[in-house]
Formats: C-alpha cells, sequence, structure tokens
C-alpha cells in the first residue's frame, strides 16, 4: 500500500507541469490558434517566476515568506508565458503568419530567454546559480491541511501536495465550467470552430483569439515555474523543461480537448514519467525514459484511426481567419 | 438632427486602420521591406546588449570578426554552417509539401547511428572509400526508414506528424543513451562514452575543413534541380499547395508524401554521417546538438529556396559562432543565440505581412 502511495504521489508531482502545458494549450487551441511553442513558453515561466523571487531577495537582502514566494512566482511565470504569446498571437492574428513556424520559433525563443537569463542571472548569486532561500522555498513544499491530511491512506493519497497541485486541478475545473456552461465559454468555442458565424454574430474574433492565447500562454508559464521551483528545488537547471512542453502539445489531442480528461491524460503521463523507479520490467533506463514518448505516438495514431465528431479538434485549428477574404 | 444618423446607419462603417492584399510587391521593394525588418530586428537585439552594458556595435562587430575575420574562425564558421545547411534541405523539402517535419533532429541521430555502427565494426575489414560510402549510404538509409514510419501514418489515418515526428527525436536519444551506457561502451570505462573512430572513418580534409561542406554543397544543387527540374519535385509542390488539387489530378498523394519524407530523412540522416564522421570523430548525445530544429528556422528563413540556403546557414553560423566569442570577449552567455534567432525570425516573419498585405487608413471624408 505504502507503494502504491508512494507512486501515485510521484505521479502526480511529474503530472502537474504536464496539466498545466496542457491546460493552457488546451484554451489556446479552443480559439483556433495552435501554438507549438508551448516548451517556449514554459521555459520563460521558469525563469521568470524564478528569478522574480530571486532578485526580489537578492535586492532587499531579505528571505522571502513561503506564501509571498508562491503568489509573486506565480505572477510573474503568468506574465512571462503570457508575454510569449502575446508575440505569438501579434503575429499570428494581426500578421497572419504561418502558425507551426510561429510557434516553432518561440519554442527557439523561449528556450534561449530561458537559458541565458538563468545563466547570466547566477553570477549575481552567491552560489553563482539562481537560487531561492530556504524559507521562500517552504512555500512549495506539501502542504498540511488539519483533518483531512491526517485521514488515513486519502490524507496522504489526495491531501498533502503542494499547493500548485490544487492550483492546476482548480484551473482545470474552472476551465471545463467556462468552456461548457458560460456564453463566453461558447463563444470562445464558437470562434475556433467557425470564426466566419462567429463574426458575423458580432463577436469579436480577435480579442477572444488574443485573450484565449495570452491566458493560455500565461497558465503554460506557471507549469514551468513549477519545474524551476519544486522539480528542480527551486534552483535554475540549464534546459530543465526538457519537452514537456512538447508533451502537453500531445496531451492536448489524448484529452480530445476536454479538460476532464486533461486531468487523467496528465496523471497518465506523470505516472510514466517515473514508472522506471516503481516497476524495474528489467529493461535499460535509457529505454523506460522514452515510454512517455512511445505513449504519445500511440495516441496520436489512435485517435487519429478512430476519429470521431465529439472527440475532434476545433473546426479551423491552425487556420488564421481573414475578416477580408470570406 | 434626425437624417444625419439614419445616413450614418446606412453607410457603412470604415474602420480607421483596414488591411488590404497587395496583388504584387515588385522584387525590389519586398527586398527592401526585409532589410528594413532586419535592421529593426539588430537594432531590438542592441537593446537588450545594451541592457546588458554593453555597446551593441562593438558586439555585432566582435561576432562578425570572429566569424569571418581569420582563417580559423571562417573554418569553423562552415564547420558550424554544414548541418545546419544539411537539415535545411530536409526539412524544406518536407516543408514545401506543408508536411510539418520536426524530425530532422532525431533522423541526424538514426544516420549517425547506422554511419557508428559501421565506424565501430567493420572499419578493419573494408577498403578506406568503401568504409566511407557504405557509412554514408547506412546514415541516409537509416535516416530515411526512421522518416517514413510518421509519413506512412500521416498518408494513412492523417495522424499529426508535427508531434509524431517530434517525439520519435526523443526515441532517437534515448536509443544514443542506451548505446552509450551499455553495447557501445568505450572498454575500460566506467563514462558511457563511444569509442574515437579509427583513422580510416574519418572524413577527409578540402582545404582545411572536412569535406562534408562539398558533400552537403553538391546535395544543395541536387536538392534545388530536384524540387524545380524534376517531376517529383513538381509533384510534391503541388500536394503541399492543395492535396485536393494533387488527388483530382490523379497523383497518388499518400505515395508522394512517402517518398518525400523517405528524401527528407535520408538527407538528414546523410548529415548525421558527416557529423560523426567528419566533425566528431564519434557518436554522443549532441551529435546533433539542435541542428535540425535550427535547419527550420533556416529553410523558413530562405523561403525554401535550397540556394538561399546556403546564405542563410552561413548568416546562423555566424550568430552561434560569435555568440561562443562574445561569451569569453564580453561575458555574455552564449544562449543569446537562440534569443538573437528568435527576435531575428519575428521579425522576419512579420516582414511578410507587409510584403503581401498594405495598410489603408481611412480617409478623411469617409470614402477609401
Amino acid at each position: 500500500m505504502d507503494t502504491f502511495i508512494n507512486f501515485f504521489n510521484a505521479a502526480v508531482l511529474a503530472g502537474t507541469p504536464l496539466l498545466f502545458g496542457t491546460l493552457g494549450e488546451l484554451l489556446t487551441e479552443k480559439s483556433g490558434n495552435l501554438n507549438l511553442g508551448v516548451e517556449g513558453m514554459m521555459f520563460m515561466g521558469a525563469i521568470s517566476g524564478l528569478a522574480a523571487v530571486f532578485l526580489l531577495e537578492l535586492g532587499f537582502g531579505f528571505e522571502m515568506s513561503g506564501g509571498l514566494a508562491v503568489l509573486i512566482a506565480i505572477l510573474f511565470a503568468f506574465l512571462a508565458g503570457a508575454l510569449g504569446a502575446l508575440i505569438f498571437s501579434i503575429l499570428v492574428v494581426s500578421f497572419r503568419t504561418q502558425q507551426n513556424v510561429t510557434g516553432l520559433i518561440l519554442t527557439i525563443f523561449g528556450i534561449g530567454f530561458g537559458n541565458f537569463f538563468g545563466e547570466f542571472l547566477g553570477r549575481f548569486a552567491p552560489g553563482h546559480a539562481v537560487t531561492i532561500s530556504g524559507l521562500a522555498r517552504e512555500g512549495f513544499s506539501g502542504l498540511h491541511i488539519p483533518v483531512l491530511s491526517d485521514i488515513p491512506v486519502l490524507g496522504p493519497l489526495l491531501f498533502q501536495y503542494n499547493i500548485l497541485v490544487y492550483l492546476a486541478i482548480g484551473i482545470a475545473i474552472v476551465m471545463a465550467i467556462f468552456l461548457n456552461r458560460t456564453r463566453f465559454g461558447l463563444n470562445l468555442r464558437a470562434v475556433g470552430e467557425s470564426p466566419a458565424t462567429a463574426d458575423a454574430a458580432s463577436i469579436n474574433v480577435t480579442r477572444y483569439k488574443y485573450l484565449a492565447t495570452c491566458i493560455g500562454g500565461g497558465i503554460c508559464g506557471i507549469g514551468g515555474m513549477y519545474v524551476s521551483m519544486i522539480t528542480t528545488g527551486g534552483a535554475w537547471v540549464h534546459n530543465s523543461i526538457q519537452g514537456l512542453g512538447w508533451i502537453s502539445v500531445a496531451l492536448v489531442i489524448f484529452a480530445t480537448w476536454s479538460p476532464s480528461r486533461a486531468l487523467l491524460g496528465a496523471l497518465v503521463f506523470g505516472a510514466l514519467s517515473i514508472m522506471r523507479f516503481y516497476l524495474p520490467l528489467g529493461i535499460p533506463m535509457q529505454i523506460y525514459d522514452t515510454f512517455p514518448y512511445i505513449a504519445t505516438i500511440l495516441v496520436l495514431i489512435v485517435t487519429s484511426i478512430r476519429q470521431s465528431k465529439e472527440h475532434s479538434p476545433p473546426g479551423l485549428l491552425g487556420v488564421n481567419y481573414f475578416r477580408e477574404e470570406r | 438632427m434626425s437624417r444625419q444618423s439614419v445616413s450614418n446607419i446606412n453607410e457603412p462603417r470604415v474602420p480607421f486602420l483596414r488591411i488590404a492584399r497587395r496583388h504584387a510587391t515588385p522584387r525590389r521593394q519586398a527586398w527592401l521591406i526585409r532589410t528594413v525588418g532586419l535592421l529593426a530586428a539588430l537594432f531590438t537585439g542592441s537593446l537588450l546588449i545594451l541592457a546588458l552594458g554593453h555597446n551593441p556595435i562593438a558586439v555585432y562587430l566582435d561576432m562578425v570578426d570572429s566569424a569571418f575575420g581569420s582563417r580559423i574562425g571562417f573554418n569553423e564558421t562552415v564547420r558550424i554552417a554544414v548541418p545546419l545547411l544539411g537539415s535545411a534541405l530536409a526539412v524544406g523539402l518536407a516543408f514545401k509539401m506543408k508536411f510539418w517535419n520536426i524530425g530532422t533532429e532525431g533522423h541526424i541521430l538514426i544516420g549517425g547511428i547506422a554511419a557508428t555502427y559501421f565506424a565501430l565494426f567493420h572499419y578493419d575489414t573494408l577498403p578506406v572509400p568503401v568504409l566511407l560510402t557504405v557509412m554514408g549510404l547506412a546514415g541516409a538509409a537509416a535516416g530515411g526508414l526512421w522518416g517514413l514510419i510518421p509519413a506512412f501514418f500521416r498518408a494513412k489515418w492523417n495522424t499529426n506528424e508535427t508531434l509524431f515526428t517530434l517525439m520519435l527525436n526523443y526515441v532517437a536519444f534515448g536509443f544514443i543513451l542506451f548505446l552509450q551506457a551499455g553495447p557501445w561502451r568505450r572498454a575500460g570505462t566506467d563514462f558511457p562514452i563511444i569509442p574515437m573512430f579509427e583513422q580510416a572513418a574519418r572524413l577527409p580534409r578540402l582545404f582545411g575543413i572536412h569535406i562534408g561542406w562539398l558533400l552537403i554543397l553538391s546535395l544543395t544543387v541536387l536538392v534545388y534541380l530536384y524540387l524545380n527540374r524534376s517531376k517529383q519535385g513538381y509533384q510534391l509542390t503541388v500536394v503541399g499547395q492543395s492535396e485536393n488539387t494533387a488527388r483530382y489530378a490523379g497523383m497518388n498523394v499518400g505515395r508522394i508524401i512517402m517518398r518525400t519524407m523517405l528524401f527528407s530523412g535520408a538527407i538528414a540522416g546523410f548529415v548525421g554521417f558527416i557529423q560523426v564522421s567528419g566533425a566528431n570523430f564519434t557518436l554522443d548525445e549532441t551529435t546533433a546538438g539542435g541542428v535540425g530544429f535550427t535547419g527550420i528556422t533556416v529553410a523558413w528563413l530562405a523561403h525554401l529556396n535550397p540556394l538561399i540556403m546556403v546564405l542563410v546557414a552561413m548568416f546562423i553560423a555566424m550568430l552561434e559562432r560569435g555568440a561562443t566569442r562574445i561569451q569569453t570577449t564580453f561575458m555574455i552567455p552564449d544562449a543569446i543565440a537562440s534569443l538573437l534567432i528568435g527576435i531575428i525570425l519575428f521579425f522576419m516573419l512579420a516582414c511578410e505581412f507587409f510584403i503581401h498585405y498594405r495598410l489603408v487608413i481611412r480617409n478623411r471624408k469617409g470614402g477609401h
């Protein structure tokens, strides 16, 4: 039982950055924009959230309390991810550039952004690496919720994670309600399915595309910050995102554009990425590490073979909308 | 009063700024726009350098000098440009067909693995020219087959090729790590290192640089001719323009997709051979080192024209070479290369908008 609880905990912790990335990209794709820059936006969020806390602590020479550090990190990671998405939106929505290429360039830019500032700011740190204080780091450790955390089995299984895990799940729930139960959510889906129809119904297509893409990018940025704050323990590690953004893009397909299924997808892929510690199977470690990627490929193949109307992507995903060329 | 408001309703509202398609932009004007775009990108980059407390002009000049200022620098720039150009050619073939292949990185690795197999285990059984030829062919064949996998699924079930090709990169990468750690590890070491190639398995030099530069330049001409002068090149261009048109014209779209990806992967696999045999003399996890991705930007900046790719590859190589130099002279981290490349590409993308569209500002009288 303990092994299972440990395994489940590790899977949730490994799956959470994927959940952020998946939810962010899902919202983006609902507007019809296919932003392949998730990896880049996660890098931007990772360094910005970390650097904001680092620079404030360095500049004012104090140790930040955990709660404040969490708020600041979320804010700056969100802003950085949204900035990357804003560049994407300006190019794609206003300048009508090819979406795949623009997203790829955003990835290159974002990786450069993260690694550059990670290395550059590290020079000002006493230990030559961007790190946050132990006090600030406490904000990102597992919570202890009175009563709930103490329930046997269920407590350690569900109620002892760090606060970002619950934030991600909260975003998933809010997004599911927003998309399916609100007028704005319906409008957004209309923009992704058929911008010309939405436009004719006097929905501001441009505004919806910009907002959904930028908020989505911000959520991806928080996913990146999760990596720099929790996975690498509040210190900058060169190239730390390592493909999580790309798996997130694939997970949107796995989740068939539904926030609730994104929860399941992120958990499964989180489990795949840590499984080798719990279930050795006698396969070489390096081969085991490719399982999430092979699983992604299988998901792509299976979803493409059995295409159903209900589980299909937004109608005009990846296609730019030109009002003048309707 | 009421009359005026009625006429306001009937008259269509002309937005302050609207966008109109240009039907033909003269070439000179297009190049002028691109030049302005490049300058704007360099200006933006210089703001960043300025913020770091350095003189942007000095930094840029140092970058150019490191790349072209000396014989050694120039050779080094060419060495960086060779795999970039090669992967741009591979990417270009696929992109011309609007097949969004971002798996070139993996094709290079797989090609490198195949070539390395012969370099490690057959270097003393084959004469040198035969050995090198076999290595090159093995690299191309392996890369081609690796490229065929996603093409098959795309042709048959329209499986998303962007993510498929990308995921295969990680599989190839894991396979190299596995070979390093186990089967191909150098005897007598605990480090995961594959042995250096024997002299026989190394590419000869020409004018001080491994002969890969000549091979890739020849390949560039071949790809140019293939795209512009062959029936197959025409077919893949039509598929890229519209798959339906190609189908109505009686083309077997699935076959064209698979054939093109076979070639695209083969070119990249051949680049893998050049990297292991010419540049590094061994196989490791940095054999591709991101050129598969940078190659995408080279191809796109060159408008998928193989001849222009030569210039763009040299330009990007200059940036990367220069970034290494300014890391030591100005203490600027070399990751600035990706930042600058990203900024330049953002601006170049935006340029295309101004080449294809013009902004019309509302006339005072409300007409157009």
